[in-house]
């Protein structure tokens, strides 16, 4: 158990270190220049050279990273260029509401996904399989800046039952997290219901029918724990999607978390704080994927760490 | 039977019509069965696949498939009619009343669940116990079974048991709510056959200490011999003959019911044909052998840990050497795990192995891909599975012209000349040439498997399981294809196979593996009617006889699981010199088995 983690330690560790590498190389390719943004455009010659100077991006990129990299292990991500807080205050002041807006709606994905998914499975081919399946298309297919704007419109706008935007109690989470999770969930119920209906054939459900365990009872203690094995990994994965979909979903609905934060500082350039919330998103991918071997290695009694 | 049938029947069948749905209309799948069966009976239901024995189980059971539906008949458990009964009544008289059992115990049990959460589960279920009592209700009935250390096991998942111990449980989850009938479908097929042996012998036990009875379904007549008060023989749906079973096999009525027992292969009845090919009499001209296989050794290593170095080791085959001459066929048997089929892979290279591999006088070590394709040619592969093995989107007449095409033999109308030929050598007319894999029967497609393997004349063909998946009637017909092909071609056979009846009917000499190495090697009937080794004596006396008036309590009742290859690093395996004791007869010293 512990060599696994130390092993899986030691992994994340390389991505981490390859990750900053080509964010890095990245902006730099950027064709927009950081240092026009903070001088403004009325700035001369001379201030601008200056501000290049003082930043360290007069020196050759890899000297530039090196300096990055340096700082960053000892703990140091750097401060904004625009804001000139410390990045590293500004991500922990708003990671809370990004990782309660993910709890939120991973909860909603798996809740919604995971029942479509069962409910199909079990009434396989008929209307209601066929009217999910539907459903879940749409969910797949559908753009978050389009779902966002049309659950605003119409739960917000025209209903009033929940605020616009913001950030504070229980009703302003609804919409953003329903947003984010749809998606997810029409790809759940498509996971699940193909898992499901591989599951429901296997010899040992035959065995439970055969014990006379009632078909309720086969579903949830049976079918569905195995149905969830494949599920599981993919949970890790689709934190990455996630990460992607929050920078989205925080602009929508100005939710003061970290996405927002990113796509600030994307549009004036403020590389610290790209790399830092980039850093702090793939953080958040390899704890996934980490979590989901965890818990594998609980629900699957085969997977064995020696 | 007078005695029996004054009292009332625990189960009855009365004019059952099955029906499944179909794009063409309703097919009929079980027509108009009928049967009785009493309590401490035994019924065994023998036919070949798709004679209909499962979905009678099935029907019995309630659980036929959303397509399948029961159109007509009664089903009267204790003379209560439980046909059309809803789903909720029925929940209560499976696995209560009436339970069953399968044919593959490695995917039968949940593999998330706990052994012991599996048996409390079905104790929960209908006997109104829960925790502690129920719990206590499934040690004993895993006592019942002779699994030792069972309140360990109870702890235990699935793939932490062998398949024979999986079986158990499945039989003590059965057993355990004392049912009144078991319905066991195909139980011991997917077993080795000494875990077999005991399978059966512990049904015959537990049917007298749980006061049940036992339909019992098989395509295996010597299973049905040892097991069955009364047979029923089925063939497509219907029944065909249903008698007691010694009367069954001493004076079968039907024309089937005398094919389906001609077929069985019985170990013994081969006695009058010659046991050796040709040359092997003419001692004044020796023939050198074909293939030589000097101290062949293949392990492989099982990985874990932190660098994913070796844990443990598996040792499939072990220094072990033989002789396969030309026109002969030489069988390797053995159970599960015992290396015979890791002997076909090494001599195809199809895996890494060290020693010494002489075909045709060419050593086949160290040879590069390319290198090895002429040897190809001279040795040819027939599997275990013919709905696998062939490719479900080539017309058959093109995977049988295939390996010409490979080999640079053929083309051309030539090519189509030669695929019809070698369609009529298997018995199949040049006519089906342009069909595909799946209009073919299992048997049919194992034909088309041989020619395929004897398109490019090789010396030697070996057949890995060849006929392990076939009915026994279509088996028949297999083997005696063999035997035409090598007396026309004098082709010679390395056949490797876990079926000691199969093997007796075709070999010349057989090689009698274990945990691989040869224990006994020698002639057939040598090997067969004077088997030194106590493991070949041990597995000669597990095969079920199609004979009733042999029964299993005259045997010995081989004990103990199939042993394991695996073994730690450190380990090195002894390897005990083979002793010739004429005859051509080798035998391994005995001390070191235990």
């Amino acid at each position: 158990m512990l060599s696994h983690v130390i092993r899986r330690l030691f992994e994340a560790m390389l991505i981490l270190l390859g990750i900053t590498i080509v964010t890095y190389m990245l902006l730099y390719l950027f064709p927009a220049d950081p240092v026009r943004q903070i001088a403004g455009r009325s700035a001369t010659p001379e201030t601008v050279n200056n501000i290049r100077h003082q930043l360290g991006l007069d020196l050759p990129v890899y000297e530039q990273y090196w300096r990055y990299l340096t700082s960053l292990l000892q703990g140091d991500f750097g401060r904004s260029y625009i804001q000139k807080t410390e990045v590293a205050q500004l991500i922990w002041s708003r990671l809370p509401a990004s990782l309660l807006l993910m709890v939120a709606a991973i909860s909603v994905e798996l809740f919604l996904g995971l029942t479509m998914g069962v409910i199909s499975a079990v009434k396989r081919n008929s209307s209601v399989d066929n009217s999910l399946m539907v459903v879940s298309f749409v969910g797949v297919s559908a753009p978050q800046f389009v779902v966002g704007i049309l659950l605003l419109y119409v739960f917000a706008v025209q209903l009033g039952w929940f605020p616009i935007g913001g950030y504070g109690d229980a009703k302003h989470l609804v919409l953003p997290a329903l947003t984010l999770g749809l998606l997810g969930s029409g790809w759940y119920a498509r996971m699940m219901r193909s898992s499901m209906l591989n599951v429901l054939e296997q010899d040992f459900i035959r065995t439970a029918r055969a014990k006379g365990v009632s078909k309720f009872r086969v579903i949830l203690r049976h079918a569905v724990p195995n149905a969830l094995l494949p599920i599981i990994a993919m949970i890790g994965i689709d934190i990455g999607i996630f990460m992607s979909g929050i920078v989205v979903v925080e602009s929508v609905f100005g939710w003061p978390g970290i996405g927002q934060l990113a796509w600030q500082a994307i549009q004036r350039v403020d590389i610290p704080i790209i790399m830092g919330v980039t850093l702090v998103a793939a953080c958040s991918i390899v704890i996934g994927n980490f979590l989901a071997d965890i818990i594998a290695l609980f629900v699957d009694p085969r997977i064995k760490l020696k | 039977m007078s005695q029996t049938q004054s009292r009332s029947p625990v189960l009855e069948v009365r004019d059952l019509i099955t029906q499944v749905a179909t794009p063409t209309g309703a097919k009929t799948i079980i027509d108009t069965l009928s049967f009785q069966l009493n309590s401490q009976e035994t019924l065994c239901i023998a036919g070949e696949s798709g004679s209909g024995k499962s979905v009678t189980a099935l029907s019995i059971m309630g659980l036929l498939p959303p397509s399948a539906h029961i159109t007509q008949g009664e089903i009267l458990l204790e003379g209560q009619n439980i046909t059309g009964l809803p789903d909720r009544e029925m929940q209560k008289i499976r696995g209560g009343d009436i339970a069953m059992i399968f044919q593959e115990p490695m995917t039968s049990l949940n593999p998330v669940m706990s052994i012991g959460s599996q048996l409390v589960e079905a104790i929960s279920t209908h006997q109104n116990v829960y925790g502690r009592d129920a719990e206590t209700i499934a040690l004993k009935s895993l006592d019942a079974v002779r699994i030792n250390e069972s309140k360990k096991r109870m702890k235990q998942y699935p793939h932490e048991l062998s398949g024979g111990m999986r079986q158990r449980v499945m039989i003590a989850m059965a057993l355990s709510c004392n049912p009144k009938v078991l319905i066991a479908d195909e139980p011991t097929t997917a077993l080795d056959v000494t875990i077999q042996a005991q399978t059966l012998s512990l049904m015959n036990d537990l049917k007298r200490d749980f006061d049940t009875a036992i339909i019992l379904i098989t395509h295996d007549m010597g299973v049905v011999a040892e097991m069955a008060d009364n047979v029923i023989v089925m063939n497509q749906g219907k029944i065909i003959e249903s008698q007691p079973v010694k009367d069954l096999f001493l004076t079968p009525r039907e024309p089937y019911t005398k094919d389906l027992l001609a077929a069985v292969p019985k170990l013994g009845s081969f006695k009058d044909i010659s046991p050796v090919p040709k040359h092997i009499n003419e001692a004044s001209d020796p023939v050198s052998p074909l293939v030589e296989v000097r101290d062949l050794t293949v392990r492989f290593d099982i990985k874990g840990g932190l660098l994913q170095r070796p844990v443990s080791r598996v040792h499939a085959v072990e220094k072990l050497s033989f002789d396969l001459y030309p026109g002969e066929t030489l069988a390797l048997v053995g159970e599960s795990g015992c290396g015979k089929s890791t002997i076909g892979k090494s001599l195809t290279n199809l895996i890494p192995w060290n020693g010494s591999i002489k075909v045709d006088g060419q050593e086949l070590a160290g040879l590069s891909a390319k290198e090895m394709l002429p040897v190809r040619r001279k040795m040819q592969m027939v599997f275990q599975d013919p709905y696998a093995a062939l490719d479900p989107r080539m017309t058959v007449g093109d995977l049988v012209g295939e390996p010409l095409i490979i080999h640079g033999l053929a083309n051309g109308s030539e090519l189509q000349d030669r695929v019809a030929k070698l369609f009529t050598q298997v018995g199949l007319g040049p006519e089906y040439m342009d069909r595909h894999p799946h209009e073919f029967s299992g048997g049919q497609r194992q034909r088309i498997c041989i020619a395929r393997a004897l398109s490019l004349e090789p010396k030697v063909i070996i057949a890995d399981e060849s006929v392990s998946a076939l009915d026994v009637s279509v088996q028949a017909q297999v083997l005696d294809l063999l035997k035409k092909i090598q007396d026309e071609l004098d082709i010679s056979f390395l056949f490797i196979s876990h079926d000691m009846a199969v093997v007796e009917q075709v070999c010349h000499r057989v090689a009698v593996m274990l945990l691989g190495q040869i224990v006994e090697c020698g002639p057939r009937d040598t090997v067969f009617n004077n088997p030194q080794h106590p493991y070949t004596k041990r597995l000669l006396d597990a095969v079920p006889i199609a004979d009733p008036t042999i029964k299993r309590k005259d045997r010995k009742l081989p004990t103990g699981e199939v042993p394991s290859p695996i073994q730690k690093l450190d380990y090195t395996p002894i390897i005990p010199e083979l002793h010739h004791i004429g005859n051509g007869h080798f035998v391994r010293d005995v001390q070191e088995y235990r």
